[in-house]
């Protein structure tokens, strides 16, 4: 396809990108009468039985614990739906992707945008529970910090999508092995204990997983309102490789997709 | 007058192995062997060395039996693959006339599906809401414009699809088959859109079984048989052969 001048382009790849996230968002709420309590209700129940599970019966040591669990699972929940929706992206739309000559990037990326939009519509509801447990870190800067953060594991996240997406199709088994994944490395993940409780030799690991600096940051922000400068490299680094890898696997498959699917 | 379509001694082969052995380690690691081997192992030649030029404004049709490279052809017009040797050149805005409902949502509306297929085929959200209401008119679908497509028959997807594709005002109009769908008085018109095209001197390349539409609307007719280029020129003699051919193989066959 090509236009006269670029910003013609740009103005395309933004509304197609727009238009595809707009439709993945419609069709989540579409013919469900409580539309946005499922997006949240998964996550909440899993807060719940962690809770009772956790701090109930195992006595964890860990101050607001349903707090600090949702100012993680919304974050994961955001990775976890958008990669385990990754291996399906391209397959689902075969028939498009055999006739049109489309920038086939749009649709992972409408994925992310979709979940990303979820993610933003579950703040008000860590805000309620901040709330209830007099945890009071909001400010413009707490604010400031919700964006950087955001931009930081959109990038990462379309990193990760952009990788499974593309190789899924020359490999169906990824489908699986994701699923399991995505399960295995939230147990690696500091979601459900906190990073401090990690023995110190032991915590190279926490570097290891590039979610891990993420969700750390996560935490530490909305529960208050700072930022951990080690977390925030570490995780910087990882977003940048993450997401440089996942273009270059796109790029180099995306010629090819026709024929494979 | 210089052509809008080249295709110049284009092979294009399918691998018939869909997935690779030794997993995705050995893939990776050894990615370019791998992706050489994947390509190499067991391959269908869909197209064997095909040259032709469509000019512009020209009605070019494709026809062949099934297997013959025909899908191919337009696909690699369409941009969506590319030759493993020979060039093509394609010059303008291509539209492709999709199957039924592909790119649809069926919990979408009519209004809201005409955004989605508009962008799909390469227009910016302004360009559509410019054109909706010549788009809607020309669908016939009044008031189920608001109601969500799976309500709608099959015919009634057809002309909302085709209806959108017409209007994203190509310089290059790709036709596949598409005028199976839909009840006689709407293929009556597709026909009549067609040629209101031909007079705009939009370029279209037409494949068919329906001989009788392929005489009536081509220009010139390229015949495909096996991957190759068994004959171009005007739509009657091209038939012609095309008539022969089948023949010949159904001799054969019994």
């Amino acid at each position: 396809m090509s236009f006269g001048f670029d910003m013609q382009k740009w103005l395309y790849y933004k509304d197609l990108i727009l238009v595809l996230t707009a439709k993945e968002v419609k069709i989540r709420y579409k013919s469900t009468i409580f539309g946005f309590f499922w997006s949240i209700a998964n996550p909440l129940c899993f807060a719940l039985v962690f809770f009772v599970a956790f701090k109930i019966f195992m006595r964890l040591q860990i101050p607001n614990y349903i707090a600090f669990l949702l100012s993680g699972l919304f974050p994961w929940q955001w990775f976890a739906n958008s990669v385990n929706t990754s291996p399906t992206v391209f397959v689902s739309n075969a028939s498009l992707i055999k006739k049109v000559n489309f920038p086939r990037i749009a649709l992972p990326l409408a994925v992310v945008g979709n979940n990303l939009v979820h993610f933003l519509l579950s703040i008000p509801v860590l805000i309620l529970v901040l709330i209830a447990y007099k945890i009071y870190p909001f400010s413009l800067k707490w604010v400031i910090g919700i964006i950087f953060l955001s931009f930081l594991s959109s990038l990462m996240i379309i990193g990760f999508s952009l990788i499974i997406s593309s190789l899924n199709l020359f490999f169906r088994d990824l489908e699986h092995i994701t699923m399991i994944l995505t399960n295995l490395v939230f147990y690696c993940t500091p979601v459900i204990y906190s990073a401090s409780m990690i023995p110190q030799r032991f915590r190279i690991f926490l570097f290891l997983n590039p979610l891990s600096p993420i969700i750390i940051s996560w935490q530490k922000l909305f529960m208050e309102d700072a930022f951990s400068t080690e977390m925030i490299l570490v995780g910087s680094i990882w977003v940048v490789v993450i997401f440089i890898l996942g273009f270059i696997v796109y790029k180099k498959l995306e010629p090819k997709f026709a024929e494979v699917i | 007058m210089e052509p809008l379509i080249t295709l110049n001694n284009v092979y294009k082969s399918f691998s018939l192995k869909s997935q690779f052995k030794g997993g995705i380690k050995q893939f990776l690691f050894h990615f370019p062997k791998s992706w050489q081997e994947m390509r190499h192992n067991r391959h269908f030649e869909a197209l064997k060395g095909i040259s032709f030029s469509v000019y512009p404004g020209e009605t070019f049709g494709i026809i062949g039996r099934n297997g013959s490279g025909k899908s191919t052809t337009l696909a690699l017009i369409a941009g969506v693959l590319r030759p493993d040797k020979g060039e093509v050149t394609v010059k303008g805005r291509v539209s492709a006339l999709l199957e039924l409902g592909a790119g649809f949502h069926p919990d979408l509306t009519g209004f809201e599906n005409i955004i989605l297929n508009g962008v799909l085929l390469g227009l910016t959200k302004k360009e559509i809401k410019l054109k909706m209401e010549k788009i809607v008119e020309f669908s016939e679908l009044g008031q189920f414009i608001y109601e969500p497509i799976r309500t709608y028959s099959d015919g009634m997807l057809a002309r909302l699809g085709f209806s959108v594709a017409i209007h994203v005002e190509p310089q290059i109009l790709l036709i596949d088959e598409i005028l199976a769908v839909g009840d006689v008085s709407f293929q009556k018109r597709c026909l009549e859109k067609i040629m209101e095209f031909k007079k705009k001197d939009v370029t279209i390349v037409f494949v068919s079984h329906g001989l009788g539409d392929v005489e009536r609307i081509c220009d010139r007719v390229a015949l495909l048989n096996n991957g190759k280029l068994v004959h171009i020129g005007n739509a009657k003699e091209t038939i012609k052969k095309y008539i022969e051919i089948m023949e010949h193989n159904d001799g054969k066959d019994g």
